[in-house]
C-alpha cells in the first residue's frame, strides 16, 4: 500500500468515524462530502453497534458505496436466507443490515437492486420468516425467486480443480455490481460459513459440490469471473455451534460485529478468527488462499478496526 | 315454488362451490389460510363421517347436517355442495353444447341392484377393514384427485408461461413452480375415474351419481322420504315430456307423472323447462299415495341395513386408533426401510391408512412437496394415500399445515410445538455409502439440514468429520435424507415409526464469553 493512499484513507475513515460520532446521526454522516474513493484497507472491522449503524461507519471508511456502485447500475445483494428461522435465531443475514445496504446502493445511484438466495428450507418460508422479503420490499428493492432451475444458466469456471462448470442464477450474470452479504456461522460441513461458502446459494446444484470434494468446490467457485465487488460479513449474532441452521438461541454469541472487504478470503479469515479458529484450519479458506484467490494471513493485512 | 329462479340460484351457487373447491386443490402458492379449510370442508359427507367416527360428535357434525338437509329437501347436496357432482353438470353442459341442440335425457330405469350392491360392499369393507373402497369412491376425494393429478399441472404450466414472460420485465410476483409428476402407478385410479365420470356425465348426465356413487345412493334412500320434493301439478301437466328431456338424472317418468326421488338431485331444470308451470318444488302432500303405503319398501330396508353397516364400519375405525401394528421384522435391518413414514399428526401408519381417503388435499397444501401419493409403500390397498417421500422434499420443522387441512382426521391437528417433538421416524446412517467414508472428503449435508442436530458430526479420519445420529432427538423430518448427495442409494434415510413416538428436546449448554476485542 502506498503511504499516500494510506494516509488519505486513514484520514478519510477517521473523518467519517468522527463525523459519525459527533453528529450521532447516520443521515448527517451520509450527507457529508463523499470521501476520496479507494480506501485501500484489506479489511474493515466494526464492533459494538447495531448492524445498520456499523455498516454506515464501515462503508464510509471504504470510501462510501459510491466507490462500488455507479449511477444507473444494476446491483445484486446476496444475503444468506438459507433457513426458515426468525432473525433472532441468527440463521440468516440480519434484515436490518440488508435494508441499509440497499439504501446505500440507491443513494449511490443504483438503477435497481435485487436480492435472492437459493434456500435450503422452503424458499417462501425462508424469505418470509427471515424478515428479509419485507425489508427488501420496504427498501424499494426486488426480492427475486431462485427456486427453479429455469432461473439458472450454465457457466464455466476456468482452472477449477473439481468444479469446472456450474449453473448460476441469471441475476449473477445480469447485474453490474455484486455485493456478497454472508452471515458468519458455524457450519457442520464446511466448518464455517462466510463469504466463500455463501456462493452455494447462487448455484443450482449444491449436491454436486457435496459429492465432489465440498471444500475444493467452494474454493474453485471463487475462480469464476463474476466475483463480488464487495463482501459484508454480518457477525452481529454469531452461531458458534449447531450451524448452519442452529438449534436454539443458546448457540449464538452476541459479537455485535461487522466486517467489510473486497477480498473474500481475507474476510473469511477474519470470520474464522472471530469464531476462535485459525483460518488455515478451515479447509476451503486455506485452499482458496493457496490458489491465490485472496489473502489469509491477517498479520500482514491493513486492517481498520473501529468500535462504536 | 315454480319459479325458474330456483335453477338459476342453484347454478350460481354451484359454480361458486366448484371454483372454491378447484382453488382449494390447485392453490400451489398456499394463499388460503389454514383456518379456511375447516369451514369449507365441513359439509363434505365422507370426510365428515370419517372424522365424526374418529373424534366424536363435537368435532365434525357436517354429515349429520347433510343427512338432515337431505331428509328435509332431498338430494340438494348433490347439486349444490358436491364438487364432483357440479363438475359433472359442467361436463354435461359441454356435452349438450357439442350436440348443438338441447340435451335430451329422457326417463330411464335405475340400476337398482348395482347401486345398492356398491353401497353395501363399500359399507361392508368399511366395517371389516377400513376406508379402502370408500376412498376410491368418495366423490369429494375423486374430485380432489382430478384437480391434483390433472388440473394443477395445467395451471402450473400456464403459471410458468406467465412467469417467464413477466420475468423478462423484472416482475417476480408470479414465480416459476416446477411441475413434478408423481409415480406413474398412482395415476391409474384417477385416470380410470376421469374416463368413467367424464364419459358418463358427457352423455348421460348424472348416471354416475345414481349408479356408482355410494353417497348418492345413501342420500337417495333418505330423499325418498324428504319433506320437500319435486312434484307434478296434475291439472297443469300436458304430458309434453319436456321435463323428462331436461332431467340430468333421467328420473322423471312423465307418462306416469312421477319422479324417482332417490335419483332426483334437485337441479330444478325440470321446473325451468315446463312451459305450463306444471312442475314445482315444495312440501310433500300427505294425500299423495306415493311411498308411504306402509308396505315393505326394499330400499328402506337397504337404507337401514346400510346405515347399520356404516356404523359398524365406524366402530372399526375407532378400534384402529389404539392398536399398534406389530413389527414384522427385527428392527436391526440396516438398509431397507422397514416402514413408510406417515405424516405428523397421523399418530401411526395403521390409524392413518384406515382413515385417509387419498383426497390429496395435504399433498397440495404441503409447502415442501414431501407428501407424495404412495404406490405400494402402505400395501396395495393404500395406493394414493400420501406418505413422506424424502426424495422429493423434507418436512419443514416449523410447519404443521397438513395437520390443519385434513378433513377426515387421518392427520389430526398438531400444535407446532407438539409437532416439533413428534417423531415420525428415525434417521438411519449407512456409513458404507457416505462420501466422507468413500471419498475421504468433507460433506455433512445431512447434519447441515438437521433442525435438531440429531444428525451431528463426530471426528473421523484426520480432520474429517462423519455423521452420527442421536435417535432420541431425531424427529424423522427427512432433511438429512433429502440433502444426502449420494446416489443411487443415500447414506442416510428415515425409517418410519409404525406408531409415532415422542422426541426429546435437544439440550443446549452455555457458550463461552462473548469477545470484546477483535481477535486479529
Amino acid at each position: 500500500m502506498k503511504r499516500r493512499n494510506f494516509l488519505r484513507s486513514s484520514l478519510g475513515a477517521g473523518l467519517a468515524a468522527g463525523a459519525f460520532m459527533s453528529f450521532g446521526s447516520y443521515e448527517k454522516a451520509f450527507a457529508g462530502k463523499r470521501l476520496p474513493s479507494g480506501a485501500d484497507y484489506d479489511l474493515i472491522a466494526v464492533m459494538g453497534g447495531e448492524p445498520a449503524a456499523m455498516f454506515d461507519m464501515g462503508i464510509q471508511a471504504m470510501g462510501g458505496m459510491g466507490s462500488f456502485v455507479k449511477k444507473g447500475q444494476k446491483v445484486l445483494v446476496k444475503p444468506n436466507i438459507g433457513w426458515d428461522v426468525v432473525p433472532e435465531k441468527g440463521g440468516n443475514t440480519n434484515p436490518a443490515l440488508i435494508k441499509r445496504i440497499i439504501e446505500h446502493c440507491y443513494r449511490a445511484g443504483a438503477k435497481e437492486v435485487y436480492v435472492f438466495d437459493n434456500t435450503c428450507d422452503n424458499w417462501i418460508k425462508c424469505y418470509k420468516n427471515s424478515g428479509i422479503e419485507q425489508t427488501v420490499k420496504d427498501a424499494g428493492a426486488k426480492i427475486v425467486p431462485a427456486n427453479s432451475e429455469s432461473y439458472y444458466q450454465e457457466v464455466t469456471i476456468p482452472n477449477g480443480k473439481k468444479l469446472t462448470k456450474t449453473k448460476v442464477h441469471e441475476l449473477v450474470l445480469e447485474s453490474d455490481v455484486f455485493i456478497n452479504v454472508p452471515v458468519l456461522k458455524h457450519h457442520s460441513s464446511a466448518m464455517m460459513t462466510g463469504a466463500l461458502k455463501n456462493m452455494m446459494g447462487v448455484v443450482w446444484d449444491r449436491g454436486y459440490w457435496h459429492r465432489n470434494n465440498l471444500n475444493q468446490c467452494i474454493a474453485d467457485y471463487a475462480l469464476y469471473s463474476k466475483k463480488p465487488q464487495l463482501n459484508v460479513m454480518d457477525a452481529y449474532n454469531v452461531m458458534m455451534r449447531n450451524g448452519p441452521r442452529g438449534v436454539s438461541v443458546a448457540d449464538l454469541s452476541n459479537m455485535k460485529s461487522l466486517m467489510i472487504s473486497t477480498d473474500w478470503v481475507a474476510i473469511d479469515a477474519a470470520g474464522a478468527k472471530m469464531m476462535g479458529k485459525e483460518p488455515s484450519s478451515i479447509e476451503h479458506i486455506a485452499l482458496a488462499a493457496g490458489m491465490g484467490i485472496g489473502k489469509m494471513d491477517l498479520t500482514t493485512m491493513n486492517i481498520h478496526r473501529m468500535k462504536m | 315454488m315454480r319459479s325458474s329462479a330456483l335453477k338459476h340460484i342453484r347454478t350460481v351457487f354451484a359454480v361458486l362451490v366448484l371454483l372454491l373447491f378447484a382453488f382449494l386443490f390447485i392453490d400451489f402458492r398456499g394463499l388460503l389460510g389454514e383456518k379456511a379449510f375447516g369451514p369449507i370442508l365441513y359439509l363434505q359427507f365422507v370426510p365428515s363421517f370419517i372424522k365424526f367416527v374418529i373424534t366424536g360428535v363435537a368435532a365434525s357434525t357436517g354429515f349429520i347436517v347433510v343427512l338432515a338437509l337431505t331428509a328435509l329437501t332431498g338430494r340438494t347436496y348433490c347439486s349444490f355442495l358436491c364438487p364432483l357432482g357440479i363438475l359433472q353438470d359442467s361436463i354435461s353442459r359441454v356435452g349438450g353444447l357439442v350436440k348443438r341442440r338441447f340435451r335430451k335425457y329422457g326417463y330411464k330405469k335405475p340400476y337398482t341392484i348395482l347401486r345398492y350392491f356398491i353401497l353395501v360392499v363399500t359399507a361392508a369393507i368399511l366395517a371389516i377393514g377400513g376406508v379402502y373402497v370408500l376412498s376410491i369412491l368418495d366423490p369429494y376425494s375423486i374430485f380432489g384427485r382430478f384437480m391434483t393429478y390433472f388440473a394443477q399441472p395445467v395451471v402450473l404450466f400456464l403459471n410458468n408461461l406467465l412467469a417467464s414472460v413477466l420475468g423478462k420485465f423484472d416482475v417476480y410476483t408470479i414465480y416459476h413452480v416446477d411441475i413434478k409428476p408423481y409415480e406413474l402407478a398412482v395415476y391409474i385410479v384417477p385416470a380410470a375415474f376421469l374416463l368413467l365420470v367424464g364419459i358418463l356425465s358427457f352423455r348421460y348426465g348424472r348416471l354416475y351419481c345414481n349408479t356408482v356413487c355410494p353417497v348418492g345412493t345413501l342420500l337417495g334412500l333418505l330423499s325418498k322420504v324428504s319433506l320437500f320434493r319435486i312434484r307434478f301439478d296434475e291439472d297443469k301437466c300436458t304430458r309434453c315430456g319436456r321435463c323428462a328431456m331436461a332431467c340430468k338424472s333421467s328420473c322423471i317418468d312423465f307418462l306416469n307423472k312421477s319422479v324417482d326421488l332417490s335419483r332426483c338431485v334437485n337441479c330444478f331444470n325440470c321446473i325451468d323447462s315446463c312451459k305450463e308451470n306444471g312442475m314445482s318444488y315444495g312440501l310433500v302432500r300427505l294425500k299423495k299415495p306415493a311411498m308411504h303405503d306402509g308396505g315393505t319398501d326394499p330400499s328402506r330396508r337397504s337404507f337401514i341395513a346400510g346405515s347399520l353397516v356404516l356404523l359398524a364400519g365406524g366402530s372399526q375405525l375407532v378400534r384402529a386408533q389404539g392398536t399398534p401394528p406389530t413389527p414384522t421384522k427385527d428392527s436391526t435391518v440396516k438398509e431397507d426401510r422397514l416402514y413408510p413414514v406417515s405424516p405428523p399428526g397421523s399418530v401411526g401408519i395403521e390409524s392413518f391408512t384406515s382413515r385417509c381417503t387419498a383426497c390429496t388435499l395435504c399433498v397440495n397444501a404441503c409447502p415442501t412437496n414431501v407428501l407424495q401419493p404412495s404406490v405400494n409403500e402402505y400395501g396395495f390397498a393404500g395406493i394414493m394415500q400420501p406418505r413422506m417421500d424424502f426424495h422429493s422434499g423434507f418436512c419443514n420443522f416449523d410447519c404443521n399445515r397438513c395437520t390443519d387441512v385434513c378433513p377426515t382426521g387421518a392427520i389430526m391437528p398438531l400444535m407446532i410445538e407438539a409437532k416439533k417433538l413428534t417423531q415420525i421416524g428415525k434417521a438411519v446412517f449407512i456409513k458404507e455409502n457416505c462420501i466422507v467414508h468413500t471419498e475421504k472428503t468433507a460433506c455433512g449435508a445431512c447434519s447441515e439440514h438437521c433442525p435438531t442436530k440429531a444428525c451431528h458430526m463426530v471426528p473421523y479420519e484426520g480432520s474429517l468429520l462423519i455423521p452420527e445420529v442421536r435417535d432420541e432427538i431425531c424427529v424423522g423430518c427427512g432433511a438429512c435424507e433429502y440433502a444426502c448427495p449420494t446416489r443411487p442409494f443415500r447414506a442416510i434415510f428415515v425409517d418410519g415409526n409404525p406408531l409415532h413416538e415422542a422426541a426429546i428436546k435437544p439440550e443446549s449448554e452455555e457458550l463461552e464469553a462473548v469477545p470484546s476485542e477483535f481477535p486479529f
